[in-house]
């Protein structure tokens, strides 16, 4: 049963229900998961989740009603999930007044495309998807083009290029401030320039949740919803409002080349072998998710939530080892930061 | 010991269910660099285990040229996030740190301690349940102590714990900590906080950090964090008065129509009674309606969807609160605003103001003193510097709804915007309504605009020049009064000259000064209006915001802007009072052109070009404008 559940990165439909034995099992019709859902309340102190997922949904609305043409980054990761659902409650029974952006940089695992396309045909939001043309032209990878160069073409341009054509106003993200040091100071409302950088010597006090939301011609706002959110506050609300996510999250064995004592799994043929290397069965999982390439993936038997939850806990490795963008230096996620990347 | 969560090995569902049922405290660190503030929040992450092993070796290569405690750490590399800040070695902004303990999740806002840094600090309070004050043992209550406090005390913090800090560098003498303690009290007691503890600590050695230090005997009260994790601040929200400010209304298909909005304070049920606070129109609660099913009763802090049982006319921006229980509604208050912006605040000067989700054009009316944050003695001023704190009067262009902050922090606090730049410039805490605006009325006559109109024969308006020093707005304006004389019409000029050896010669050239010098002839361009004629307005006035103040002020009279658009070159050639000449000698200061800018209007209805013509030719383009 934990098993199918797990392959399936869970139906959207089914609920989790928690049977007085401790174990979890999955409905196929409950509404809802009374047991542990974060909306309901039996005093008139809310829990930290209840006040977390209060505080984010706030901030979806005033994104909704203080901006002509906003949208929403979708990541397709487990912080994008969290992100989605949010959305489809702060608007509930309204559709989600605003698309999803997904910046495929043709890289991505391909259960994470499945799972975008599954997602957005089962909740009938708006799904914008964009490639930098001039990158797919040149055949920008990250084999031959490095990491960095990449990174830049394939991601940072790519959003750009596509913030750009939509003439967004407003970009909602789900960065986390525990994330990284220089996010633990970025505003929720955090203001660009014309050229969608971000000052951090120059941003704008944000008091209470009075968000000044004002931008003059040119200008735009990334919004971070997810700002005060850890990542076991992630893990634990997607364990108690079954969340669907990517299953890619869960460990099964995978086709996995080892690389400089990082482990990347073969996602598909694309990916150039070393005479000497041949793709192996590994038990592993990923804790986050993006290029196939540039992803390391984790040795692990982990595959329910509990699992991932209990192993995470026990863990002593930081959430963004796995991504080899941040390790060049320190600060770099705030270079990066300035010159556009999310 | 570690205040670690349990791990989740035996149990996994009662492991969660402590994770998902736990409570959140926020909190704000202050004091200083020197106070060991940084030290002590890394502190608190590395014993909540939170430094990973990556993070740990990335900071043990970071600790190398640094001063560091007994571990080989440096604790504050934890939390200075920003380059700049690692570079400078202080902390300049707010950063936003978490750790959990079984009981609790914390939010951090580690705030810098510095004077010029009173914004961000007032940034980091404003939301936050309690406030964390450092003391330097070996140094006592200090200036900046003082500071923090007032600023908590500014933005309603109520609870706070004094943390006599290197209390191993006074040898945990007991007397110093006492004396401390002792100060401390006396000073906050008029600062009305709810609960004050102190507690002698050592961030870098760990001494009543998570447990009572064996050092100091003498001290019988919880080490900090088992403080932190039972002190209930849920001050009770959802004890106060029912607010519900509207955010976004719902409305997917014509069968549902909906009010989404965060409870900001009290709790509503089904059925209650609710009146929409501006038009005090009454309607009852029929659904509180949430993805995950309806709720009988939300309550302070919980983001909903409200139905109503009839069509109301409701909109973004209006409040819904219990009958008999209503917030104010005017259009003017009295408020304590920090200043948060380099350019400094004026009294006249427009601004755009946020309280809730109501954004209205506002300006401070009267500066009724400044308060030094460091010794809270209250002084006259002509504006608010940035970093300073000043009681003052706001007057809003439409009644708005609002709490005194006291009662209510949500509908309570605002923040300043510049119109131009949109920069947030300052925060306020509103303290009370001065009048209410359903009671405010014009005393009317019965002779009125119109009928004085009628009399003359003419449309009553405001023609305003703006341009350099000789740009030819005085020969243009007088020109066209001969002009309009000479049909018999009433038309009157008011020059910038002319009204400053009057009306305003008590006026000196200072920001501040200008801005009241242009409020107060717009004032008497408007009641001149009002009694019926034709008002000349020939004035530099060299920027926008004070232009638009006068287009406000000018109201339901019809406002024309004329730029008259001179190259600075053929005014400073004709230079008719030799006012250039003694401005590049350097005996005028703030000259417009010269050492002051001149805004180019935006708004202007007509520009008429004085590079290319005499004043005769665009007196006619000008009249023939306004004619036709």
């Amino acid at each position: 049963m934990l098993k199918g559940l797990v392959e399936q990165g869970f139906e959207a439909r089914g609920g989790l229900k928690r049977r007085p034995s401790g174990h979890i099992q999955m409905t196929s019709n409950s509404p809802s998961m009374r047991a542990v859902e974060v909306s309901g309340l039996t005093s008139n102190r809310l829990t930290h989740l209840q006040a977390l997922e209060a505080e984010s949904i706030e901030i979806l609305r005033e994104v909704a009603a203080s901006f002509e043409r906003s949208v929403m980054m979708y990541s397709i990761g487990k912080d994008s999930s969290v992100l989605l659902h949010l959305a489809r409650k702060a608007f509930y029974p309204s559709k989600i007044p605003f698309p999803l952006l997904h910046i495929d940089t043709t890289w991505k695992f391909a259960e994470m495309i499945a799972f975008r396309d599954r997602m957005a045909e089962e909740y009938g939001f708006d799904l914008i998807t964009h490639t930098n043309p001039d990158g797919l032209r040149d055949n920008i990878n990250p084999f031959d083009h490095g990491s960095s160069r990449y990174t830049d073409i394939m991601k940072t341009a790519a959003l750009r290029q596509a913030l750009t054509a939509g003439a967004y106003d407003a970009a909602i993200g789900g960065a986390r401030r525990d994330e990284e040091k220089s996010r633990a100071k970025e505003r929720i409302f955090s203001h660009r320039n014309a050229s969608h950088a971000w000052d951090p010597k120059n941003q704008r006090p944000e008091l209470w949740r009075v968000f000044n939301t004002r931008l003059n011609p040119g200008e735009s706002m990334r919004v971070f919803p997810l700002s005060n959110w850890t990542e076991l506050d992630i893990w634990t609300y997607i364990y108690s409002e079954g969340i669907p996510i990517v299953p890619l999250y869960f460990a099964k064995k995978r086709p996995i080349v080892e690389r400089f004592g990082t482990l990347i799994m073969v996602d598909d043929d694309r990916m150039p072998l070393n005479r000497d290397e041949v793709p192996h069965e590994e038990l592993v999982r990923f804790r986050t998710l993006g290029c196939y390439p540039l992803t390391g993936a984790m040795r692990s038997s982990a595959a329910s939530l509990p699992e991932i939850i209990m192993e995470m806990q026990a863990s002593r490795t930081s959430e963004r080892e796995g991504r080899l963008i941040d390790s060049d230096s320190v600060g770099s996620m705030e270079k990066k930061k300035q010159e556009g990347y999310f | 010991m570690s205040l670690s969560m349990a791990t989740p090995d035996t149990d996994i569902d009662l492991w969660l269910n402590q994770q998902t049922d736990k409570s959140l405290l926020r909190f704000l660190t202050c004091g200083s660099v020197d106070d060991g503030k940084s030290t002590l929040i890394g502190r608190l992450l590395y014993d909540s285990q939170l430094i990973l092993d990556d993070q740990l070796a990335s900071l043990k290569k970071e600790s190398r040229n640094r001063t560091t405690g007994d571990e080989g750490i440096d604790f504050s590399l934890l939390v200075d996030g920003l380059s700049a800040e690692r570079e400078q070695g202080i902390t300049i902004d707010v950063a936003y740190r978490f750790f959990s303990t079984d009981k609790r999740k914390f939010i951090v806002a580690d705030t810098p301690g510095h004077e010029q840094y009173t914004r961000n600090m007032a940034t980091g309070a404003s939301n936050a349940d309690l406030a964390l004050v450092l003391i330097d043992a070996r140094k006592g209550v200090l200036t900046q102590t003082r500071r923090h406090s007032f600023i908590l005390s500014l933005i309603g913090v109520k609870h706070v714990v004094l943390v006599v800090n290197k209390i191993d560098l006074v040898d945990y003498d007991q007397a110093v900590f006492d004396r401390i303690v002792a100060e401390y009290r006396a000073f906050a007691e008029p600062l009305g906080f709810k609960t004050l503890a102190a507690v002698p600590v050592s961030a870098l050695r760990g001494d009543n950090m998570l447990a009572q230090s064996p050092r100091t005997p003498w001290y019988e009260g919880p080490a900090l964090v088992p403080y932190l994790e039972g002190i209930e601040v849920s001050d009770d929200r959802s004890a106060q008065r029912f607010r519900f400010p509207v955010q976004w209304v719902n409305r997917p298909n014509l069968d549902f129509r909906g009010f989404s909005g965060t409870v900001a304070g009290g709790s509503v049920s089904v059925g209650d009674d609710v009146l929409v606070a501006s038009s005090r129109k009454p309607a009852v609660v029929k659904r509180i309606v949430t993805m995950t099913g309806d709720l009988d009763r939300a309550v302070a802090g919980q983001a909903v969807t409200l139905v109503l049982d009839r069509e109301v006319d409701i909109s973004r921006g209006d409040v819904l609160s219990a009958p008999g229980e209503t917030p104010e509604y005017s259009n003017q208050f009295q408020a304590r605003v920090v200043w948060m912006s380099d350019e400094p605040a004026f009294p006249g000067r427009s601004y755009l103001l946020k309280v809730g989700s109501q954004v209205i054009p506002a300006t401070i009316t009267d500066l009724k003193f400044k308060t030094n944050v460091n010794t809270l003695e209250q002084t006259a001023a002509t504006k608010i510097d940035l970093n300073e704190v000043a009681t003052v009067t706001i007057a809003t262009d439409k009644p708005i709804v609002f709490d005194p902050y006291t009662a209510n922090a949500a509908t309570g606090g605002f923040i300043l915007v510049d119109r131009l730049t949109n920069a947030t410039l300052g925060a306020g805490t509103i303290e009370f309504g001065l009048r209410r605006a359903q009671n405010l009325t014009y005393q009317s006559f019965d002779v009125n605009r119109d009928v004085r109109a009628a009399q003359k024969g003419q449309e009553p308006r405001i023609v305003w020049f703006t341009g350099l020093s000789g740009s030819g707005k005085s020969s243009i304006a007088n020109l066209i009064e001969k002009r309009l004389t000479a049909e018999g019409k009433h038309a009157y000029i008011l020059d910038g000259d002319n009204v400053r050896h009057g009306l305003n010669k008590d006026l000196g050239f200072t920001e501040a000064a200008r801005i009241e010098n242009i409020r107060r002839v717009a004032e008497v361009a408007k009641l001149m209006a009002d009694a019926g004629l034709i008002v000349l307005v020939s004035f530099i006035s060299p920027f926008e915001n004070e232009r638009r103040l006068a287009r406000e002020i000018a109201g339901d009279v019809d406002f024309v802007e004329v730029y008259v658009d001179t190259p600075i070159e053929v005014c400073e050639a004709r230079d008719p009072k030799g006012l250039y000449k003694r401005a590049r000698a350097g005996e005028i200061k703030n000259f417009t052109g010269i050492d002051s800018p001149f805004e180019v209007p935006k708004n202007a209805e007509i520009v008429l070009s004085g590079a290319d013509n005499e004043p005769v030719e665009l007196a006619e383009q000008l009249y023939d404008w306004l004619t036709h």
